[in-house]
């Protein structure tokens, strides 16, 4: 009895392995097509999202006939992925959501020197000194508040305000962000050391609320659960598409003006790896750094376009009036210190 | 059919068998296995090394590596005890009450098994902002875990023989006293390697603890890559996490070796315990336990499905990355469950301290983040030349998968392969069959729920996968998992139900097998 009731078990796991090989095998099918593709494309690791970054290469591959393949993934994965892969990896070009990851890649010598042409076409404040990599979108720390609950006459003139009485508790931000990461590592280089571990002992000694990305603490500053929050400037934007309207919205930006380490801007940018700069890889730079790229930018993404003659979303305040911090954007790769200080505080 | 249980457990210890070799046939691709599952640890020695061993003191002696290592200890601990309790009640209430719609309520049960964490996550972020945090983890990970101890408690439950709790009740004892002190007993080593499989997959989350901002041990290896672009810490604290498997692994030995009954009876069904007074409860416990752990999720991928009003379904997108999904996954439990199918059945057939060490070593991927494995995958196909040319392509990315999920596979093949007598084999053998031939006819047949089990698991599990499939999959391929990743990471959730959903529905189907399967006689 006890055999023959195995044997039917084992009947039915023969028609299940059956059924996991046929999967397997037209997973064989399907598989044996994209390395094909991919030893003809140019190959992209893409660490700013594939909803925004898909739609910009297909215009590319229609306006130019080069075919791209892209690997998707965080920006800090991909580079540690690049980092591991060194000389021999597949991927031509990097486009990466910040610039401490490139900057990364600048340090191992695993970026190639890009076009002068290319480089003068953006501002020399938002691309590598060395000319590995340059930015193709901007984007600018803001305070974020609600706009019932606060008047725009009583907003702060500097970050560094909120660390007093009036804004305890009513602070909302997201400290393992990038962004958060690099506007700390901006302080550190403007303001010094000392006085950024200062500044952050007494942001947290403020009980800030934490939340898990940006578009939460808008999220939150929208509803009222904060009334202030720490973020990028196109948050707003994203959720008043959301809304139906920026006017439906109690969340406003604020800039901190006079070149406030609080009103840092950062940029995504684009570096070719070493070895890999030929014309197709040259054609995607120069495509980043077109009419069309950045006008998309400006107006899918809401950032900063970086080149002359493309404006900006309207109401924004033009990039040339933020008084940028004066900072090199390739130091933001010394972020291990930031993250150093930030385990010391206790923010994390 | 799912528990690794140990073969003293249900056959008689013979001397005998002590003393047989272990087959060559079994013990060289067992060796195999176990060193594809060292494969991670020679890169993690590399990089770790890298800024010498004062760079590995410096991250160890960090007062911060202390306090998150006893804060991700007491969250697996947390998360364990509780998958125990819940797992063990559901699997006495399926198996052995009256409970009404029990055969329900046992594929229930083991669905949240097809949920992965971060849409558990998401779910209960959406639903009930308020909760994050240590509790937020606790509860998304408890909820989505317990079945790894359910499944494998209710297998065993239906091997108990009742004779022994029908001489215990007519000798007077109290239905609870049966409980804790016949049943309970035999149930321990089912209930170590679940919660075994619950503490490695606590440890090795990322889904959860990043959407509940838990400051856990993989957060914090995640974050070393982030922000300071260093692969060294990264490495030293994932080492960290494979020195607390190998402890894990070896504690599990000394929770199942204090029971050894003395023989093996022929299965029969009980009449099932009368739960009078306690049914409501039960009813109660078992729909509360099913609200939170399927019910929030399920609710949560309505709502979002309902709130996103203007795009159509992206029908194309969802066929093709279900198909890819259903692909890698295939071939990942394929090649997981092969290459476990050695080291299981080694281990069930001899007891010596190498097919012990084959199995143990087996475990050491289970709780290292997806990041970790995919980077030490990475490492090894650029440094050996010959496999460079696989780089990116699906091999690799199963290879990853047979690295992180070898335990699931392996734990149902040695509790399916201990569960037939070693004497049938001997039968084999002196009747003219080889040691190949013993195997073929006898062993792997006889093993094949178990088999069948472990592929299942591990199939699962590779549907949710995310960090690894991200980093190794051939560029311009997407999964349903990715997809989830792609919308979620635009905060674009209502975009993200129609692929959660899939995935969710389509793991739903192995496990629905598995449930099946090992409930029938």
């Amino acid at each position: 009895m006890r055999i023959r009731g195995t044997a039917g078990k084992a009947s039915r796991a023969s028609k299940a392995a059956l059924v996991l090989t046929l999967l397997a095998t037209s997973a064989c099918g399907s598989g044996a097509s994209d390395p094909a593709s991919s030893d003809e494309s140019l190959v992209v690791y893409s660490g700013r999202n594939e909803k925004l970054i898909k739609p910009l290469l297909d215009m590319f591959t229609a306006a130019s006939g080069v075919q791209v393949s892209v690997k998707y993934g965080g920006s800090a994965e991909l580079a540690a992925q690049l980092l591991e892969e060194g000389d021999k990896t597949p991927a031509a070009v990097f486009l990466s959501q910040d610039a401490g990851a490139l900057g990364a890649l600048q340090d191992a010598s695993l970026l190639d020197a890009l076009p002068q042409t290319e480089l003068d076409k953006v501002d020399a404040d938002f691309r590598s000194a060395t000319g590995s990599w340059v930015g193709v979108s901007g984007r600018a720390r803001v305070l974020v508040y609600n706009s019932k609950q606060v008047q725009e006459a009583a907003l702060p003139k500097s970050v560094f305000d909120l660390t007093g009485p009036a804004y305890k508790g009513k602070v909302g931000y997201a400290p393992t962000n990038a962004s958060f990461q690099s506007f700390v590592t901006g302080m550190r280089v403007t303001e010094g050391e000392a006085k950024t571990k200062q500044f952050l002992t007494a942001l947290k000694a403020n009980e800030p609320k934490t939340y898990d990305g940006n578009a939460l603490v808008v999220d939150a500053v929208d509803k009222g659960e904060v009334s202030f929050g720490l973020v990028n400037h196109y948050y707003v934007y994203e959720k008043a598409e959301e809304a139906g309207g920026i006017d439906k919205l109690s969340v406003k930006n604020h800039f901190f003006p006079n070149g406030d380490p609080g009103a840092l801007v950062n940029v995504s940018g684009v570096g070719v790896l070493k070895g890999k700069g030929d014309e197709r890889s040259a054609k995607l730079v120069s495509y980043l750094l077109s009419t069309a790229a950045q006008t998309y930018f400006a107006e899918k993404t809401h950032e900063y376009p970086l080149i002359a003659g493309v404006a900006a979303e309207a109401g924004l305040p033009p990039l040339a009036s933020i008084e940028n911090p004066a900072i090199d954007l390739s130091q933001l790769d010394s972020l291990g210190a930031t993250l150093k200080l930030l385990d010391e505080v206790g923010l994390t | 059919m799912l528990a690794p249980a140990r073969p003293d457990e249900l056959v008689p210890p013979s001397p005998r068998r002590a003393r047989t070799k272990p087959p060559l046939l079994l013990v060289l691709p067992a060796c195999v296995t176990a060193l594809i599952a060292l494969l991670p640890l020679a890169y993690l020695v590399q990089r770790a090394l890298g800024d010498g061993l004062s760079g590995v003191g410096d991250v160890l002696l960090r007062e911060r590596t202390a306090r998150l290592l006893l804060r991700t200890l007491a969250l697996a601990g947390a998360v364990t005890a509780a998958c125990v309790l819940i797992g063990v009640a559901l699997a006495w209430l399926t198996v052995r009450s009256d409970l009404p719609w029990r055969r329900g309520a046992m594929v229930i049960s083991a669905l949240p098994l097809a949920v992965p964490t971060y849409v558990a996550g998401f779910a209960w972020i959406s639903l009930a902002p308020g909760i994050d945090g240590a509790v937020g983890a606790f509860v998304v990970l408890t909820a989505c875990s317990f079945p790894y101890v359910l499944l494998p408690v209710a297998a065993a439950l239906r091997r108990l023989d009742p004779a022994q709790e029908e001489v215990a009740r007519s000798l007077g004892l109290e239905p609870w006293a049966v409980f804790r002190r016949v049943v309970l007993p035999q149930l321990r080593p089912s209930v170590a390697a679940g919660a075994l499989l619950v503490a490695l997959y606590v440890l090795s989350d990322f889904g959860a603890v990043s959407v509940m901002r838990f400051d856990a041990f993989t957060r914090v290896i995640y974050s070393s890559y982030r922000s300071s672009f260093d692969r060294t810490p990264a490495a030293v604290l994932a080492l960290l996490l494979v020195a607390v498997t190998i402890v894990l692994v070896f504690l599990d030995r000394r929770g199942s070796s204090s029971y050894s009954p003395v023989g093996q009876s022929t299965p029969r069904h009980p009449s099932p315990a009368q739960l009078g007074r306690g049914r409501l409860p039960a009813l109660l416990f078992a729909g509360g336990v099913a609200l939170l752990s399927l019910g929030v999720p399920a609710a949560a991928l309505v709502y979002w499905s309902l709130r996103g009003t203007a795009d159509a379904l992206p029908a194309g997108d969802l066929l093709s990355a279900a198909s890819t999904s259903l692909g890698v996954a295939a071939l990942g439990a394929l090649a997981t469950t092969a290459l476990a199918i050695p080291v299981g059945v080694l281990a069930a057939r001899q007891g010596g301290r190498l097919p012990r060490l084959l199995e143990r070593t087996s475990y050491l991927g289970h709780a290292l983040p997806g990041v970790v494995v995919a980077l030490a995958m990475v490492f090894l196909f650029i440094q050996v030349d010959a496999l460079t040319p696989l780089y990116q392509r699906t091999p690799m990315l199963i290879l990853a998968y047979v690295v992180l999920f070898l335990p699931l596979a392996v734990g149902a093949v040695h509790a399916s392969a201990a569960q037939s007598p070693p004497v049938l084999e001997e039968v084999a053998r002196s009747s003219g069959e080889g040691p190949a031939g013993a195997l073929r006819r006898v062993t792997l047949p006889l093993a094949l729920p178990g088999i069948g089990a472990g592929a299942a698991l591990a199939f699962l599990t590779c549907m949710k996968e995310l960090p690894a499939t991200l980093l190794l999959s051939p560029p311009g391929t997407a999964t349903l998992a990715t997809k989830v990743w792609t919308e979620t990471g635009v905060a674009s959730y209502s975009a993200a139900a129609p692929y959660a959903a899939v995935l969710v529905l389509l793991s739903a189907v192995p496990t629905y097998l598995l449930v099946v399967r090992s409930s029938v006689r």
